[in-house]
């Protein structure tokens, strides 16, 4: 029954197409207007304490902050470049960009640990004021949504070994790098608004 | 040769650690106040997009999805914006 006019006919909306699997997306949305919740709630704590979140902003080590952003930047570029290679079905590139992806995610962790060690190590603690309450806090819940991500590209990573994904299917390899990618854009808000913002 | 800046996801990498660079940097130089408060929401808004469209690719997503994430960076800028210009009051 797909005659040429037919085709010709099929308005140009068709060719749209959501990655992966619809699911996932509704869980990225919920995960993001928690963070967004978590953002105003940072912001507008601080428009009642701006001299206090000025004066402990600046202990903060805004290099392994912003090189944390460019881990995660990598990280999310490594994936899409692991997707990229599925539809061209490339079986090689594919676990190879996941793993790179998993590493840059891994030296995200390291930077944080080495971050929290020193802040803990001064004695800092959630309770120590506002300000730290929700430094902590935040990056806290967001580093377990990067230890999440790493969990998805692990399992990605096994998958792709096994050739699951490739230009016939890429599905579950688009949603665990949508999810990924999300890990990477709340970061991209973080950062600024945590370290830098004042 | 291949252009690698043909590849949308090379361009947006390279856009995106440009754009943290110039974050970093207001950092650096102790900028604060409204125009560095604006200046550093708009770097983080064309980071967002660049990484909903390029990234999540969905620059060709139905019109829906793409308006509800773009919508969440619009939202969530507004809203510290407002915050902090009612701290400049």
């Amino acid at each position: 029954m797909r005659g040429m006019t037919t085709v010709a006919l099929t308005p140009p909306d068709n060719t749209k197409r959501l990655p992966g699997d619809l699911a996932i997306w509704f869980f990225i949305l919920a995960e993001m207007l928690a963070f967004a919740v978590f953002f105003s709630a940072y912001a507008f704590a601080r428009a009642r304490h701006v001299e206090m979140f000025n004066l402990y902003q600046q202990t903060l080590d805004r290099n392994l902050g912003a090189l944390n952003t460019v881990l995660l930047i990598t990280g999310s570029w490594f994936v899409v470049l692991a997707v990229q290679a599925a539809h061209r079905n490339d079986q090689k590139a594919i676990p190879r960009n996941i793993l790179l992806g998993f590493l840059c995610g891994g030296g995200f962790l390291v930077v944080k640990v080495i971050e929290y060690a020193a802040k803990f190590g001064a004695g800092i603690s959630m309770s120590t004021n506002t300000f730290y309450m929700f430094y902590i806090s935040l990056t806290f819940f967001h580093f377990m949504h990067v230890i999440l991500g790493m969990v998805i590209l692990a399992i990605l990573w096994v998958q792709a070994r096994k050739g699951v994904y490739g230009a016939h299917d890429a599905h579950g390899l688009e949603s665990g790098a949508a999810y990924w990618h999300m890990v990477d854009l709340l970061w991209i808000v973080l950062f600024p608004l945590v370290y830098v913002m004042r | 040769m291949i252009n690698p800046l043909k590849n949308s996801a090379h361009r947006a990498w390279l856009i995106l650690i440009v754009a943290t660079g110039m974050t970093w940097y207001l950092g650096e130089v102790g900028a604060a106040g409204t125009l560095a408060i604006v200046t550093m929401l708009l770097i983080a808004f064309v980071k967002g997009r660049l990484v909903i469209l390029d990234f999540m690719e969905l620059r060709n997503a139905p019109a829906l999805w793409r308006a509800l994430l773009e919508g969440w960076l619009i939202l969530v800028s507004s809203l510290i914006m407002l915050a902090y210009w009612i701290s400049l009051k």
